[in-house]
């Protein structure tokens, strides 16, 4: 690998390692989407009971972070809830 | 106080074969009472690791269906008295035994024997259930590749699943000359992305071929990965050992030569 190579493209080890990381995200999770749609309506009816929300808006899956405690990404249940009105209940 | 260690990976080919070989040759030479259970029903290769494939009369399947004694399908070591195999069998399938039979073999062999060594087939199948099924510790042997990593990562959850005990990691065939160029992962990529413990890093070794030719494992040799391989034993029987400088085997000559070649 040439000098200037370094500025042009990651060396393939960082590539295979960065694949890696993502393959193992939705390895691990191993949600079918049975499972995502399970989680998806669940969370509709807790948040319902305290606001509105948008069930047809709402968008949930498996991603990864960086974590905040030790360097180094984890996986996130990753939610998008819009809310159409809030409650004042209480 | 036996301990039984299943070696497995998920992939084929990564080295789980010539691993039960050193591993359980190494222990035997550091004065335990090992046997090694080729449980790769169908495609037995242990004993031409080990040398030993002239020897074979009875097998696992034998024994399983009680056609001989446990001590009559054992074979004996060339070289170290203390160490023993119980081969596969070549013309049978997986399905000829099943976990409960593993568990009651096991049983029985643990009187005898302080280390047993099962090598596991290929696969996440039956008989990866077979080999699993009595062991309390497990080896899981990666390279540094995508795939086999991948395969590594889904053994170690199915390991957990079956409640094995200790789960440890070793990463075979490393080449530091593409380590250090980033074109291969590292040990500490792998560990990171596997988040288990190491037990060990086995480089990529031409003398591994050799003493496969030859049926002769090179655990304990001179040779980089014979010392990796002794210090996994080491480590096995709970001893802190240093990881080797895998950096260090390139001779100052062929680091010369390098120079001059760029």
């Amino acid at each position: 690998m040439g000098f200037m190579d370094i500025f042009k493209k990651k060396s393939s080890g960082d590539v295979a390692k960065d694949r890696l990381k993502l393959l193992l995200v939705s390895d691990r999770a191993d949600c079918s989407p049975d499972v995502m749609e399970a989680i998806k309506n669940d969370i509709i009816q807790v948040i319902s009971k305290y606001m509105e929300i948008d069930a047809e808006g709402l968008d949930i899956q498996i991603t990864q972070t960086e974590s905040e405690t030790n360097n180094g990404t984890v996986p996130a249940l990753y939610a998008n809830i819009p809310i159409k009105d809030l409650k004042h209940k209480c | 106080m036996s301990e039984v260690i299943v070696i497995t990976s998920g992939k084929g080919g990564v080295g789980k074969t010539t691993t039960t070989a050193n591993v359980g040759t190494g222990l035997a030479q550091l004065d335990k009472k090992v046997v090694l259970i080729d449980t790769d029903i169908g495609l037995r290769n242990l004993d031409v690791v080990m040398g030993l494939e002239n020897r074979i009369v009875y097998n696992l399947v034998d024994v399983v269906e009680g056609n001989c004694r446990i001590k009559q399908a054992l074979i004996k070591d060339k070289k170290y008295p203390n160490l023993f195999l119980l081969p596969s069998a070549q013309t049978r399938d997986k399905t000829s035994v099943n976990p409960e039979q593993m568990k009651k073999l096991i049983e029985d062999l643990r009187e005898d024997f302080d280390y047993i060594l099962l090598d596991c087939p290929a696969g996440i199948e039956q008989g990866f259930q077979n080999a699993i099924a009595g062991a309390e510790r497990a080896l899981v042997v990666t390279t540094p590749e995508v795939s086999a990593i991948r395969d590594a990562d889904r053994i170690i959850g199915l390991l957990e699943a079956n409640e094995i005990g200790k789960i440890e990691l070793i990463v075979n065939r490393l080449r530091m000359d593409m380590v250090r160029r980033g074109d291969m992962m590292s040990v500490e990529d792998v560990c990171e992305i596997l988040a288990i413990d190491l037990i060990g890093a086995v480089p990529d070794d031409e003398q591994i071929v050799i003493s496969t030719n030859q049926g002769e494992p090179l655990v304990g040799s001179d040779s980089l990965a014979g010392k990796a391989y002794l210090n996994i034993c080491h480590r096995i029987l709970g001893e802190e050992v240093p990881f080797l400088d895998l950096n260090v085997k390139e001779g100052f000559l062929s680091k010369l030569a390098g120079v001059f070649k760029r």
